[in-house]
């Protein structure tokens, strides 16, 4: 009696596993970050991967939450993600936080192109445990041309200057890169800024400059809405992702320019939640989509670089308008001579603090 | 004996009772569970979408395992530090011991991340502590000490030692703008950085003010649909609902476009001369934005009951005034309004319960002046993560709005709210 | 008592006609004059023009065309607060919020006396309708009855010279409705203020009404004392609407002297006082009222003799009401007083019936 009991039990769970596993071969839930982003991974990963494996790639817009979403589903021990696309600070947390899995590199990630190992090829100093980065994206100030006659902004410093350069500016409505900018249009060497920001007086600093331009500012926080703002005229210059301005310079032929002084860039790309429920397809999905080649491709759809050194030579033109896509990169040496790289490992230990001064700040 | 049979005359024998009670209880039972069981999918619906929600919320805004849980050796030897001092090697060992098994069960950075909320620095304290494990070493004051420096600093052993506690008053504390300094004394903080008590007041007042807006808009409205002939005035009401059935993005993207400084209402005052082109008026990104939008939004939730009072009150009572000698005015302002007041005290209560809560709407057209204490509790729900400290916020938020509920039904009376 | 033969209208519709749509009239040339302390009634079923009529007084309704006068005055552009004509309304309309001390201080109140004369006047209203008592209560808490002694009360508070009432009994069970009646009456008579009322009960118009307006189709069909409208109509409608009534068919035969004979469809002939035919060879209705038909007339009682036969008797106590089968009408009515000679009359029995010329009124067809 006992005997059966224990084999039909051990016959209902093997069914169920064999359910599981059969399903699993179905579809994986990549969750990014929606929109002309999504569409891009689309392009590059997604689709190929279908193609090749059969597995179907669901999307989910939820990247924007994509660390609560995370730390949500572990909480409640029923996981629905697959493959997450989050920032590299978020990846840092995610990874201490044991939300995610740890990537052995050089095993679980293809050779470049060239031959080189991953640990190698990828941005130095970016595969920290966890996270595997797919692009180099910058936060990054853009005028409209139509507002300006004669001179036109060059540097951050121009930004804060609102005698020199008159009208409204937009900025994201966090202190991450705001607080950056304001101590370099302050004077502080780009590579001191957060040695600056790491001191009490350095905070005051950077607030005191912020509030030299706080009346005239619109804070966003979709990044739709700088490049709204701009083509609206309600602002004249404004921070945004480089991606949403290359789109409405080039696909919708808006009169837009960067400035490249003191972009500030960061890592996006891939982590794989602990409580994946189609880990071996997730697995099959992150090799595939950060091969040299996938990355390459992303940046036929959209003006993200690659977050590999060895897929640079092989970015070409625009998909849909033929631009060459090379002089829209952040990592193209023209725009990359005065770059801050975002500081993950900072922004991890003084976000909540520099969060709340912020809130308090804007509120007064 | 004869005299109290005669005063309990039509009533039964004691034992005759007994059974009449029992026979009505049971003819009562069958009717009782039916009734029990009618109610019991919304009973249970209740509890598991409200009840149980907010007893998390309760719960979760004064747990405070993280420390505890996963630095378990460290608070347990912590327990007996006198706080004057660092800590002796026994105490060194512990937190050693937390931290190598911490790394190795991914756990030791929850307790770093909930470290971090309480002082600044000690999630890089406690993680590159981690990621250089193969340096720990007896003896272990100094071996961490060398790590990271951090660990001779009192203040952060202080830290460890306060939050190790399981339950905790922290998130509160942080919620009414204080903090606790090392010593264990709680004041305001820094004015520049107080926010929660300045939003939560400036959430009250504008609440109030957009419940007024719609009074004073949808006031008139309902009255032009309470007076119509029903066909019209239920085509008017699927004018009063439209804002119901557009995406709630749509409506306040529509009002960006009317207010921004580029925008048409600016245009028109331009055009007219009204203002000068470079005097153009912040309508929108501030309070006013704000206020504006989010009166449209809220406003059918203000005409319903208006209307479905008014539809009540028959026109006789105005007529009556008049020919009693009032004025319009007067018959309006001492017989109808009174009469409608039921329904202004429903649709105020619905309009300023939903407004004190709202977030989307200040976050996309609020600018900084026009911020909510939702946005802020959203934040913490999905920016910063600090599910304690958005729980300490719902928690007095639930509390202030219960409060003002109270001194209302006090003032006004829930009994005169009326929703038709 | 008023004196309703005042000879000074006090209000006058002259020519008035109202229509709401353009198209049709809900008034049709509407002329009366109501002198000052008469009690007039407007009596018609309901979408006969009365409502409308009194609405117009009150100032609620505009007149289409012609003019009101009030105490000589044309009134038409004058707002219904600037009128001073009190008026009860059919469901009281007392004001829910207030206590009826309140409801009566009211109208008093937007006049800006003074609190004395308002708490005097307020106090003797009320024991006027004997509800001294009530003051503080609000009208939720009262009796029907007494809610409409609140709004009679509220509506002369303030001394109107002229009094509306829009069906004001129409709430309430028929043996409150019959005192109300009486008490309406007696302040009317009291107080000896000018009312227009407006009712679809003929008793509550004979009981209360010096003079009676009969509407019907937006015209009065006929105005006069209430004994005159009973014993006089001029009409079919108003035979018919007041009252009992047997109604006859037939062709108007003969003139001669005010007394018409008529063939009715049985070809049985009647004759009847000629009130408003259309001459010989016309159609007619005659209107003969059931107390004043005879069983068993004595020879040379009536001129009017036929057999009638008996279909129907029904017991009511203080008369005996017989259906019987007459001149081919099987719907003729008979009441018989209960006397003590109780003639057996039963179902079925075929027994001689009469009445007098003056008795029956040949009318318009």
């Amino acid at each position: 009696m006992k005997k059966t009991l224990k084999l039909s039990t051990a016959l209902v769970l093997g069914s169920l596993a064999v359910t599981t596993a059969a399903q699993a071969a179905d579809s994986i839930t990549v969750v990014s970050w929606g929109g002309a982003y999504t569409g891009s991974q689309r392009g590059a990963y997604s689709d190929p991967f279908t193609a090749k494996t059969g597995i179907t790639v669901l999307d989910e817009d939820k990247s924007g939450n994509g660390l609560a979403g995370m730390r949500a589903q572990a909480e409640a021990g029923n996981g629905t993600w697959d493959v997450v696309d989050i920032l590299e600070g978020g990846a840092l947390t995610a990874c201490d936080e044991g939300l995610v899995e740890e990537i052995d590199y050089n095993n679980d990630l293809d050779k470049g192109a060239d031959g080189s190992m991953p640990l190698d090829d990828f941005v130095d100093g970016s595969l920290s445990g966890c996270f595997v980065p797919t692009i180099v994206y910058a936060t990054l100030f853009a005028y409209n041309n139509t507002a300006f006659s004669g001179d036109v902004p060059k540097t951050i410093a121009d930004v804060f200057d609102l005698k020199k350069f008159p009208g409204k500016r937009a900025l994201e409505k966090i202190p991450g890169a705001n607080l950056e900018w304001a101590l370099v249009a302050d004077g502080v060497p780009y590579d001191e800024v957060y040695d600056v920001l790491d001191t009490p007086e350095g905070v005051d600093r950077a607030f005191a400059k912020l509030d030299t331009i706080k009346d005239s500012v619109v804070w966003w926080d979709a990044g739709a809405q700088p490049p709204q703002l701009l083509a609206d005229g309600e602002v004249t210059i404004a921070s945004a992702y480089n991606g949403r301005i290359f789109n409405a310079q080039v696909v919708e032929n808006q009169p837009f320019t960067i400035i490249w002084d003191g972009q500030m860039f960061e890592l996006d790309g891939w982590v794989i939640p602990k409580n994946a429920p189609n880990k071996k397809a997730a697995m099959d999905y992150l090799r595939f989509s950060t091969t040299t080649q996938a990355l390459a491709d992303q940046a036929k759809y959209i003006s993200y670089g690659p977050a590999r050194k060895s897929s640079a030579p092989l970015i070409s033109t625009h998909i849909s308008t033929g631009v060459d896509m090379n002089p829209h990169m952040p990592t193209n040496p023209e725009n990359f001579k005065t770059p801050i790289k975002k500081d993950a490992g900072f922004w991890a230990d003084n976000g909540d603090d520099l969060s709340e001064r912020f809130n308090a700040w804007l509120a007064q | 004996m004869s005299i109290s049979v005669e005063a309990n005359k039509g009533e039964l024998a004691p034992e005759e009772q007994k059974r009449l009670k029992a026979d009505l209880h049971r003819s009562l039972r069958r009717n009782k569970i039916r009734a029990s069981m009618l109610v019991a999918p919304l009973v249970i619906f209740i509890i598991v979408t409200f009840v149980a929600p907010i007893g998390n919320m309760l719960y979760r805004s004064v747990d405070d395992p993280l420390v505890s849980d996963f630095m378990p050796q460290t608070t347990a030897a912590l327990e007996g530090w006198d706080e004057q001092q660092l800590p002796d090697e026994a105490i060194y060992a512990a937190l050693a011991q937390d931290i190598i098994e911490g790394r190795k069960a991914k756990t030791i950075g929850k307790a770093a991340k909930r470290l971090n909320y309480e002082k600044s620095g000690m999630r890089s304290l406690i993680m590159g502590t981690s990621r250089k494990h193969k340096k720990i070493q007896a003896p272990y004051k100094e071996s961490l000490v060398d790590i990271k420096k951090g660990w001779g600093d009192l203040d952060n052993w202080k830290v460890i030692k306060r939050l190790g506690a399981s339950v905790t008053a922290s998130y509160y504390i942080n919620a009414f703008d204080m903090e606790t300094s090392p010593e264990g004394e709680v004041s305001f903080v820094d004015p520049k950085e107080q926010i929660y008590l300045k939003l939560f007041w400036r959430t009250i007042w504008m609440s109030m003010l957009i419940t007024g807006m719609t009074v004073l808009l949808g006031y008139p409205v309902s009255y032009l649909l309470a007076s119509l002939p029903m066909k019209t005035a239920n085509v008017l009401m699927i004018l009063v609902l439209l804002p119901f059935w557009t995406s709630l993005l749509v409506r306040t993207s529509s009002w960006i476009a009317m207010l921004q400084a580029q925008g048409i209402l600016n245009d028109l005052l331009v055009w007219f001369g009204i203002i000068a082109d470079e005097a153009r008026i912040q309508m929108i990104y501030n309070a006013i934005g704000t206020v504006v939008a989010m009166t449209h939004i809220l406003l059918p939730f203000m005409i319903l009951p208006l209307y479905s009072v008014m539809k009540t009150v028959p026109p006789s009572y105005l007529r009556a005034a008049r020919s009693l000698g009032a004025t319009p005015w007067t018959a309006f302002w001492q017989v109808y309004l009174p009469q409608t007041v039921p329904g202004i005290s429903a649709g105020a209560i619905l309009v300023f319960i939903l407004s004190i809560g709202y977030y989307i709407t200040p976050a996309l057209v609020g600018g900084q002046s026009g911020q909510f204490i939702g946005n802020l509790i959203a934040y913490h729900m999905q920016g910063s993560l600090n599910w304690g400290l958005a729980a300490a916020l719902g928690v007095m938020l639930l509390v202030l709005v219960l409060g003002i509920y109270g001194v209302y039904n006090r003032v006004v009376g829930t009994n005169s709210v009326k929703l038709g | 008592m008023a004196n309703p033969a005042s000879s000074e209208a006090y209000v006058r519709f002259d020519g008035v006609q109202k229509s709401y749509d353009g198209v049709n009239l809900v008034v049709k040339d509407l002329n009366v004059d109501i002198p000052r302390g008469e009690f007039l009634t407007m009596l018609g079923p309901s979408g006969s023009g009365k409502t409308t009529s009194l609405m117009m007084l009150a100032g609620f309704e505009t007149a289409t065309h012609g003019d009101i006068f009030l105490n000589g005055r044309s009134i038409n552009n004058v707002a219904p607060h600037k009128r001073g004509i009190g008026m009860v309304f059919q469901n009281y309309a007392l004001f829910p919020h207030m206590t009826v001390a309140e409801n009566l201080a009211f109208p008093l109140q937007v006049r800006k006396m003074s609190r004395a004369d308002v708490e005097e006047k307020v106090q003797r209203a009320l024991d006027m309708v004997e509800l001294g008592e009530f003051g503080n209560r609000r009208p939720a808490q009262l009796s029907g009855g007494q809610q409409q002694r609140v709004a009679v009360a509220r509506a002369l508070v303030f001394e109107p010279d002229l009094v509306l009432m829009d069906e004001p009994l129409g709430a309430l069970d028929k043996n409150l409705r019959e005192q109300m009646q009486y008490e309406i009456k007696h302040i009317h008579e009291r107080l000896g203020v000018t009312v227009v009322y407006v009712t679809h009960d003929q008793s509550e118009a004979l009981t209360m009404s010096n003079r009676v307006a009969v509407f019907e189709d937006g015209r009065i069909q006929q105005l006069a004392p209430p004994v005159e409208l009973y014993e006089k109509p001029e009409n079919a409608f108003v035979a018919q609407f007041i009252g009992e009534n047997n109604k006859l068919t037939g062709k108007v035969d003969a003139l001669a002297d005010g007394i018409c004979e008529v063939v009715l469809d049985s070809g049985d002939r009647v004759k009847a006082l000629d009130v408003n035919t259309d001459g010989a060879g016309m159609a007619t209705t005659l209107s003969l009222r059931p107390e004043r038909v005879f069983l068993n007339p004595t020879e040379g009682q009536c001129q009017n003799m036929f057999s009638g036969k008996a279909e129907e008797v029904i017991y009511l106590g203080d008369h005996i009401r017989v259906r019987m089968n007459v001149c081919g009408h099987n719907d003729f009515i008979v009441k018989v007083p209960n006397s003590s000679d109780k003639k057996g009359l039963a179902e079925g029995d075929t027994i001689p019936v009469g009445w007098s010329i003056d008795d029956c009124r040949a009318l318009d067809a």
